[in-house]
C-alpha cells in the first residue's frame, strides 16, 4: 500500500497509543516512546510491523507515543493512520 | 444492554468485565464525526480480540441518510457481531435497505448466512407508528428499542421526570413487540447519577412489558439487573403455581386456587417464563420449568 501523505491516529489518553505515518523511502523507520517499552517495548514493536506487513506497507516512519495500549487497540490506530495516510475510507480489507 | 463509544481506548479495554448482559459497541452518536474510520477499526480489532468473546455484543451504526453505514456494517459483520442496532428506523424499507448490506457482507467475510440479528431502533413518531411493521419485517428482526432523545425531540414534547411523554411510545412499542413476538427493550436513563429515576423508571418500564433497558454506564447495571430478576417470592408463587397446575391438569381440573387467588392456564405462561428469567438471571437454581 502506497502513503500519500503524513497521518495521525489515536489520543493520548490512558490505554490509548498515538501514531504518527509518514511516507518513506528506506524501509520501516519506527520511533516508541511507552510507559511500559521495559515490559511490552519489543511485543508493541513486532505488533505494529506485523501491521505494517499484512498491509504490504514497506517504507515508512512511523512514530508511537503508548500510554499502554492494549494489542487491539494498537492495531486499530496503526491501521486506522496507516489508512488514512493511503486516503483509503471505504471497501476495506477487513481481516 | 450497554452503550460503549467504540472509539475509547479506555472504555473498551475492559467495558466485559461489569457484567452488562450485552454490549452495543457505538459507532453512532458517541463518535466525533472526524473519528467514524477510527472508531471502525477499533471496533473490528475488539471484536476480533476474543476479549468479548461470551459477551453478546451488538453494533450501532450510522443511520442509512449517512455515508458512513454500509462500511460500518462490512466491519461488524467482518469482526463477527452478534447483531447490528439500526438507528432511527421508520419503516420496514430501512431495515431491508441494511439487511441486504449484512447479506452481501456476510457472504464477502464468510459469516454464516443469516447469523448476524437486526436490532430497530425506533426513535420518531413515524417509526412508533410503524412499530409493529418493524417489528415484523424479518426474521433476522430480534427485537425493537425506544431511543427517547431524538424521539423527545421529533415528538416536540418535553422530558419531565415523569417521562409522560414516552407512554404512549412505551406501550406501541411493547404492543408491537407482543405481536411480533420479538424482544423489546427501553430507552437509557440519561442522568448516571440519578439511580432513584433509574429505579422508578426501569420498574415502570418492567411492569409494562419490557425485556431490559439501554444503559450508558456501568453504575446502572446492577440497578437494571436487580428490577429485572425475579424476586424469591415471585418465584416460590411460580413454582406453585405451576405445580399444583399439573397437579389438577392430571385430575382434569383446568381452573383452581393457589392461596385463595383463581388460577388457570393464562397464568401458567407467566409463571413459566418467571422461573425461565430467575434462571437465567441465577436467582433460580430448581429444575421445575
Amino acid at each position: 500500500m502506497n502513503l500519500h501523505h503524513t497521518a495521525v491516529a489515536g489520543t493520548l489518553e490512558s490505554s490509548d497509543v498515538l501514531v504518527t505515518v509518514s511516507p518513506g523511502e528506506s524501509g520501516i523507520v519506527l520511533s516508541l516512546q511507552s510507559t511500559v517499552i521495559r515490559e511490552f517495548g519489543r511485543q508493541i514493536e513486532q505488533t505494529v510491523r506485523r501491521v505494517l506487513e499484512k498491509h504490504e506497507v514497506t517504507d515508512c516512519e512511523i512514530t508511537l507515543v503508548d500510554h499502554g495500549a492494549i494489542d487491539c487497540t494498537l492495531e486499530a490506530r496503526v491501521e486506522c493512520a496507516i489508512f488514512r495516510a493511503a486516503d483509503r475510507e471505504d471497501r476495506l480489507p477487513w481481516r | 444492554m450497554m452503550f460503549l463509544n467504540t472509539q475509547r481506548a479506555g472504555l473498551v479495554k475492559d467495558a466485559f468485565v461489569y457484567g452488562a448482559d450485552s454490549i452495543i459497541l457505538d459507532l453512532e452518536d458517541a463518535v466525533a464525526e472526524n473519528q467514524k474510520d477510527s472508531a471502525r477499526f477499533s471496533l473490528f480489532h475488539t471484536l476480533k480480540s476474543g476479549l468479548y468473546d461470551g459477551t453478546e455484543c451488538f453494533v450501532r451504526i450510522n443511520g442509512t441518510d449517512t455515508r458512513y453505514w454500509r462500511e460500518d456494517i462490512r466491519a461488524a459483520v467482518a469482526g463477527n457481531c452478534d447483531g447490528i442496532r439500526v438507528p432511527k428506523c421508520e419503516t420496514a424499507s430501512d431495515i431491508h435497505l441494511v439487511e441486504d448490506e449484512i447479506a452481501k457482507a456476510e457472504t464477502e467475510f464468510g459469516i454464516a448466512p443469516g447469523s448476524t440479528l437486526i436490532m430497530a431502533a425506533i426513535e420518531s413518531p413515524r417509526g412508533v407508528i410503524n412499530a409493529l411493521e418493524l417489528a415484523s419485517c424479518t426474521p433476522r428482526l430480534m427485537g425493537i428499542a425506544l431511543g427517547a432523545g431524538d424521539y423527545i425531540r421529533t415528538l416536540h414534547a418535553k422530558m419531565t421526570e415523569g417521562a409522560e411523554a414516552m407512554l404512549l411510545a412505551r406501550a406501541q412499542i411493547v404492543l408491537a413487540a407482543r405481536a411480533a413476538d420479538v424482544m423489546c427493550f427501553d430507552a437509557v436513563h440519561t442522568d448516571i447519577d440519578d439511580e432513584e429515576g433509574l429505579v422508578r423508571q426501569t420498574t415502570l418500564i418492567r411492569n409494562m412489558g419490557f425485556d431490559g433497558k439501554s444503559i450508558i454506564s456501568p453504575k446502572q447495571i446492577a440497578a437494571v439487573h436487580r428490577i429485572f430478576t425475579p424476586e424469591q417470592a415471585e418465584i416460590v408463587k411460580a413454582e406453585r403455581l405451576i405445580s399444583t397446575y399439573m397437579d389438577n391438569k392430571r385430575t382434569g381440573v383446568g381452573v383452581f386456587t393457589v392461596d385463595g387467588q383463581m388460577v388457570d392456564v393464562a397464568m401458567l405462561e407467566g409463571a413459566q417464563r418467571t422461573l425461565r428469567l430467575a434462571k437465567a438471571s441465577g436467582a433460580y437454581k430448581g429444575d421445575m420449568e
